[in-house]
């Protein structure tokens, strides 16, 4: 783990992952993108880049590296952003979504080097992430951490809880889940589509360590994310839909949406009024 | 592994879980990096004396396939070499996507073993009657396929894997009554088919369970009706032996015979494979028919999908007269 913490430059460095989700956005032109969602995680992966994850810059050799899986992988515009603004990040941004670009709408290991882990299928990620966290302690590892970023949404899949589950019967201590819980999924709130609450009760009662925190507050996460537990930690992270963008903020269409020119100036004027 | 002769006959009588068990004891010593992982099934899996040898080598995750797969998947990441068994049934349907996404498209080196394939676990109904998996994982890319024909080759087809960077599924059949093919140590090699019979004038391929049954079927149709019957063990279905199949392709009539759906498995991959060429025998396709047999034992269940010796014998010689 990193020791230094700068709120401010973290705070500054989520701004900038939201301005490039937005010109990634921008340039899918009426396709959209991902928005909503990418913008909720911007604290998180800000703070799991700069500040808390010990990071590979050549991918996958650094034996000490913390893992990183981004099970909601419909986030890949938040995860591409915060690699490139932390320099772990080959590829241009602006070719985001283009046929045969390697930055493709969900994660691939195959085409980026820093990526270690292909998503995009929801449910998937925390039994890998157990997979991982298994064998590190199976090498000795004592210093490396798992981080599994889950949508609260995705927490519908019943293979989340089977995974959940194993993690505490096996003590996987290095493992961290991450839940952003911004309160929407595609269809709508998620206590509409299919009541979740209560979520840290339920991780509790299925054997881990939760905190339930502000996930916009760089500190809030910082200090979550660099706790060590002997349980599995679980983190939600109370987040908000869409943002930074005062039109987008807690309205599910945004899940997955294209930008006006209007809208796109107008989002990018507030995501720099908060710089 | 040496393969002297008595061992050849231990192992040809463990049944496949039998046989599965007592590889995985013998793995570890050959390569650090192997593990184990089942679903509640490491009785079932033979995996008890790799239990008490390995304990901290074998992870349990109860009933729960699709974290099974992917605890797999993370343990092979990290450089291990997983061995995840459970039901064929449930590997395959149960946790396909999560060896779509996690196997197939990630590459990552699971072994997944299919117990009871086919329709060994037929006591237990069609859910537990697994005859689709090959037709299923067949069409997922990257994926290596094996299904040995008897427990000798069960061990020489683990034994292989060991050197294999690909995900690979391991399809187990005949459960407890897996008769034994092989008398004597041989060459195996993943993708290289095996000639165990020759014969001029019908080719019959079959894998796993059915490679006993063709011989039986290929002997009794020389003697009662002097038809000559090559028999190739095409133990693995992909990547396919296109060469052993090529040579094939002048004789009048190619029998295919699988414990599994006549639809997607090895008929389908060997009648794919000839419609590429412009000569191509005939191919008489013998596998469980597009149904699910009422639960019955495995000697009852051959019977009913007609994939006993004197049933595929009829089959054989009503195709042989139309073709020749």
């Amino acid at each position: 783990m990193k020791a230094s913490f700068d709120e401010k430059e973290v705070q500054r460095l989520a701004a900038r992952i939201r301005l490039d989700c937005l010109n990634m956005t921008y340039a899918q032109g009426t396709e959209g993108a991902h928005i909503g969602g990418a913008l909720s995680l911007a604290e998180i992966l800000a703070v799991l880049y700069h500040s808390v994850m010990r990071v590979s810059p050549d991918g996958r050799r650094d034996e000490q590296r913390d893992r990183l899986i981004l099970s909601k992988g419909h986030g890949a515009m938040a995860l591409y952003a915060a690699m490139k603004e932390e320099g772990v990040l080959q590829e241009e941004l602006a070719t985001y979504k283009n046929d045969g670009s390697p930055l493709s709408a969900h994660p691939s290991r195959a085409s980026i080097p820093g990526v270690e882990f292909s998503s995009g299928s929801l449910g998937q990620g925390l039994s890998l992430g157990v997979g991982c966290a298994l064998g590190l302690r199976r090498k000795g590892n004592q210093d490396a951490r798992v981080f599994v970023i889950v949508g609260d949404g995705e927490c519908d899949e019943g293979a989340i809880w089977e995974a959940a589950q194993s993690a505490a019967h096996f003590g996987c201590r290095n493992l961290v889940a991450i839940v952003d819980h911004n309160r929407l999924q595609y269809d709508g709130p998620t206590e509409q589509v299919m009541a979740l609450a209560p979520q840290r009760e339920k991780w509790e009662a299925f054997g881990w360590k939760a905190l339930q925190i502000d996930g916009h507050s760089a500190e809030a996460l910082y200090e979550a994310l660099s706790m060590r537990s002997n349980r599995p930690l679980v983190v939600i992270a109370d987040t908000v839909k869409g943002k930074g963008v005062s039109f987008m903020e807690g309205h599910p269409e945004w899940h997955n949406h294209a930008l006006s020119a209007e809208e796109f100036a107008q989002a990018v004027k507030e995501i720099e009024a908060s710089l | 592994m040496k393969f002297t002769k008595s061992k050849v006959r231990m192992m040809s009588h463990l049944g496949s879980c039998g046989a599965y068990g007592y590889a995985m004891t013998t793995l570890p010593e050959a390569d650090a990096r192997v593990v184990a992982c089942t679903a509640d099934l490491c009785f079932y899996s033979g995996l008890e004396r790799f239990q008490r040898l390995y304990p901290e080598s074998l992870y349990n995750v109860g009933i729960a396939e699709q974290n099974l797969v992917g605890i797999a998947a993370g343990l092979a990441h990290e450089g291990y070499r997983p061995y995840a068994s459970t039901y064929a049934s449930f590997a395959c349907t149960r946790a396909l996507d999560q060896v779509k996404v996690n196997l197939a498209y990630m590459q990552l080196p699971v072994r997944l073993i299919g117990l009871s394939a086919g329709l060994a676990a037929g006591i237990l109904g069609p859910t537990h009657i697994c005859t689709e998996d090959l037709a299923i994982l067949r069409s997922l890319p990257n994926l290596v396929i094996v299904s040995p024909a008897d427990g000798m080759e069960i061990v020489k087809a683990l034994e292989a894997s060991l050197t294999l960077e690909a995900p690979f599924y391991l399809r187990l059949t005949g459960g407890m009554e897996l008769p034994p093919v092989y008398q004597e140590d041989y060459d195996f090699v993943i993708g290289k088919a095996v000639e165990l019979r020759s014969g001029e004038d019908v080719a019959v391929i079959a894998q796993g369970s059915m490679v006993s049954s063709a011989l039986k079927m290929a002997d009794h149709l020389e003697q009662a009706h002097g038809i000559r019957c090559k028999v190739l063990n095409l133990h693995t279905l992909k990547p396919l032996d296109e060469e052993a199949l090529d040579a094939l392709r002048s004789y009048p009539l190619v029998v295919t015979i699988e414990e599994h759906s006549v639809y997607g498995g090895l008929g389908s991959a060997v009648s794919e494979f000839f419609t590429r060429r412009s000569q191509a025998p005939r191919v008489l396709r013998l596998g469980v028919s597009d149904f699910y047999p009422h639960a019955a034992r495995y000697g009852a269940l051959l019977e009913e999908c007609g994939l006993t010796p004197e049933r595929m014998e009829i089959r054989v010689l009503q195709a042989w007269q139309e073709a020749r």
